[in-house]
């Protein structure tokens, strides 16, 4: 997933998107994964890191970032 | 290295400045334990929905109210609505603390006989009462409150076939100034056909008329529509003194006190708005006083309360199920327990807690029951912490009107845990088995055999 180049996203977890003016809010993880995206890293490669730097399963990572992904792509962050 | 503790991934739009249903996050700190026993030991002990009584929380819940009223009124007798919670082991909290039984049918008049109840403590109302529950009632003593002019009349043969004067009160409906007025129940203080009663009762001579009763409504917001009630049930007290020097010897106000629950709809939480026990007591204890007894005629004040004195005893512990996402964006998280148990559900926005620590971002979310129907919604709108499957949630205030009205659809009924004043759990109810819904069934021979 290709995150926007002009999202800015703060250390806090703010995150502002300048062609709509739209803020939000994201957890910490929520602001790993996006910066990892930044990154262009791929899908697999985020489950990758996921799971080897949280207690947590593969398959959970997995679901969850199908709905992370969806709610970037509806709040048109991704491109 | 140790990994970290993982949290979904959330990202919230921010609104700032917009109305929000969902309201700010104010109530969604983690409950891990109920009276020090951990909410994880006890689902993994008794399963998981499981509803949780405090047995603490009871007997402070009714040493306060009971302190409440008789710091201001002399005579107080406080009886247990057994339609609000009539779990055994929860009446007899209540009975110990010498509360009598206030029962609505045949089914929980036997209930308090057996729990040792005796028949002249047991408040006997409702509007079904079929002559052999009222034989029984007058056999017993029990005060019988009369519902309508039938119960009246056939109360009256009754009263003439067993050679007997049973003891009864009329239950009195009025207009309070609260809407809706609660006029099905009773007798109509406004229109006369309490006194009409009243009338009938004395010019037969075949009951002993020795009480009033009203029950002015549920979840009443507005300490001052006792005042008003208590003042028209004292205008009768006094008129059937002068009329007929009859010496009313009790008032019963009913229950109707609000737990601290929040109604649906409501824009600010039950706790911020719901009346303290003290502002009853003073409004119906003030206007008694004043009424205009004399000092050695003051009836008895009884109590009914219900619901303010169990609701925040009562805990459901649940698990979540799964998280979905539905079309508009929001979060739905389904729940292994939904209004098949939590009835009160269709009329409150129940707290609920996570029962482990999470993070400081929350998603707007809906959380459904697991039946298989639409009406299933537990919370239509509520900010919850990003929950996975397995984890474990506190539903508050759950404790009136919730396992007796819990239906059997679908899904067999959770256990019941009381957790003593030592912090033991004991269970009261046993989870429901496929045997006990299917104890009185009956299959005709001819249908016994199936071949597929």
């Amino acid at each position: 997933m290709k995150i926007k180049n002009n999202i800015a996203l703060s250390d806090s977890g703010f995150l502002f998107n300048p062609s709509t003016g739209d803020s939000y809010s994201v957890n910490p993880i929520g602001q790993e994964i996006i910066r990892l995206f930044q990154e262009h890293k791929t899908m697999d490669d985020v489950v990758k890191l996921i799971t080897k730097e949280y207690r947590i399963d593969k398959d959970t990572v997995e679901k969850d970032l199908y709905d992370f992904q969806n709610m970037l792509q509806s709040y048109k962050l991704s491109e | 290295m140790e990994k970290k503790q993982y949290e979904r991934p959330i990202i919230k739009s921010l609104n700032a400045g917009l109305m929000n249903k969902f309201g700010t996050r104010t109530e969604y700190a983690p409950m891990t334990h109920i009276d020090n026993v951990a909410v994880k030991d006890l689902i993994r002990e008794f399963g998981s929905p499981l509803f949780v009584l405090s047995e603490r929380k009871i007997r402070d819940n009714f040493k306060t109210a009971k302190r409440i009223f008789e710091t201001r009124y002399p005579k107080v007798q406080f009886a247990w609505s057994y339609k609000t919670n009539y779990i055994n082991a929860i009446c007899n909290i209540f009975h110990q603390e010498g509360s009598w039984a206030e029962v609505v049918s045949r089914f929980e008049y036997e209930k308090a006989l057996k729990n040792g109840v005796p028949g002249k403590k047991i408040l006997f109302n409702g509007p079904d009462k079929t002559d052999d529950d009222l034989r029984t009632a007058i056999k017993n003593d029990s005060p019988i409150h009369i519902d309508h002019l039938d119960e009246l009349y056939r109360l009256i043969e009754l009263a003439t076939e067993l050679k007997t004067k049973p003891r009864v009160a009329i239950r009195v409906n009025m207009d309070t100034g609260v809407y809706p007025m609660w006029d099905r129940f009773g007798f109509n203080y406004e229109n006369g056909q309490a006194w009409d009663a009243i009338n009938k009762i004395m010019a037969t001579d075949k009951l002993n008329l020795i009480g009033l009763h009203c029950h002015i409504g549920t979840y009443m917001l507005v300490p001052s529509a006792y005042g008003v009630a208590a003042n028209k049930m004292a205008d009768l007290a006094l008129g059937v003194k002068k009329r007929y020097n009859k010496v009313i010897s009790y008032i019963d106000m009913g229950g109707g006190f609000a737990s601290k629950n929040t109604l649906k709809g409501s824009m600010q939480l039950g706790v911020d708005y719901v009346p303290e026990i003290n502002q009853y007591a003073e409004a119906i204890c003030s206007t008694l006083l004043n009424a205009g007894f004399d000092k050695d005629e003051l009836p008895y004040l009884y109590l009914e309360t219900g619901r303010a004195l169990i609701d925040d005893a009562g805990f459901l512990l649940g698990s979540v199920i799964s998280n979905k996402r539905l079309s508009d964006g929001r979060r739905a998280t389904i729940m292994d327990f939904g209004v098949n148990i939590l009835f009160t559900a269709f009329w409150y926005d129940h707290k609920v807690s996570p029962a482990q620590e999470f993070g400081m971002h929350t998603e707007d979310s809906v959380i459904y029951g697991p039946l298989c129907m639409n009406i299933d919604v537990v919370r239509e709108n509520i900010s919850l912490p990003p929950l996975k499957a397995g984890d474990q949630v506190v539903v508050h205030y759950v404790g009136a009107y919730n396992i007796t009205q819990s239906m059997q659809f679908i899904a067999l009924r959770p256990a019941v845990v009381l957790i003593d004043l030592s912090g033991k759990p004991h269970v009261i109810k046993q989870k429901e088995s496929l045997k006990d819904v299917e104890n009185n069934e009956v299959m005709p021979d001819y249908l016994k055999k199936i071949k597929l």
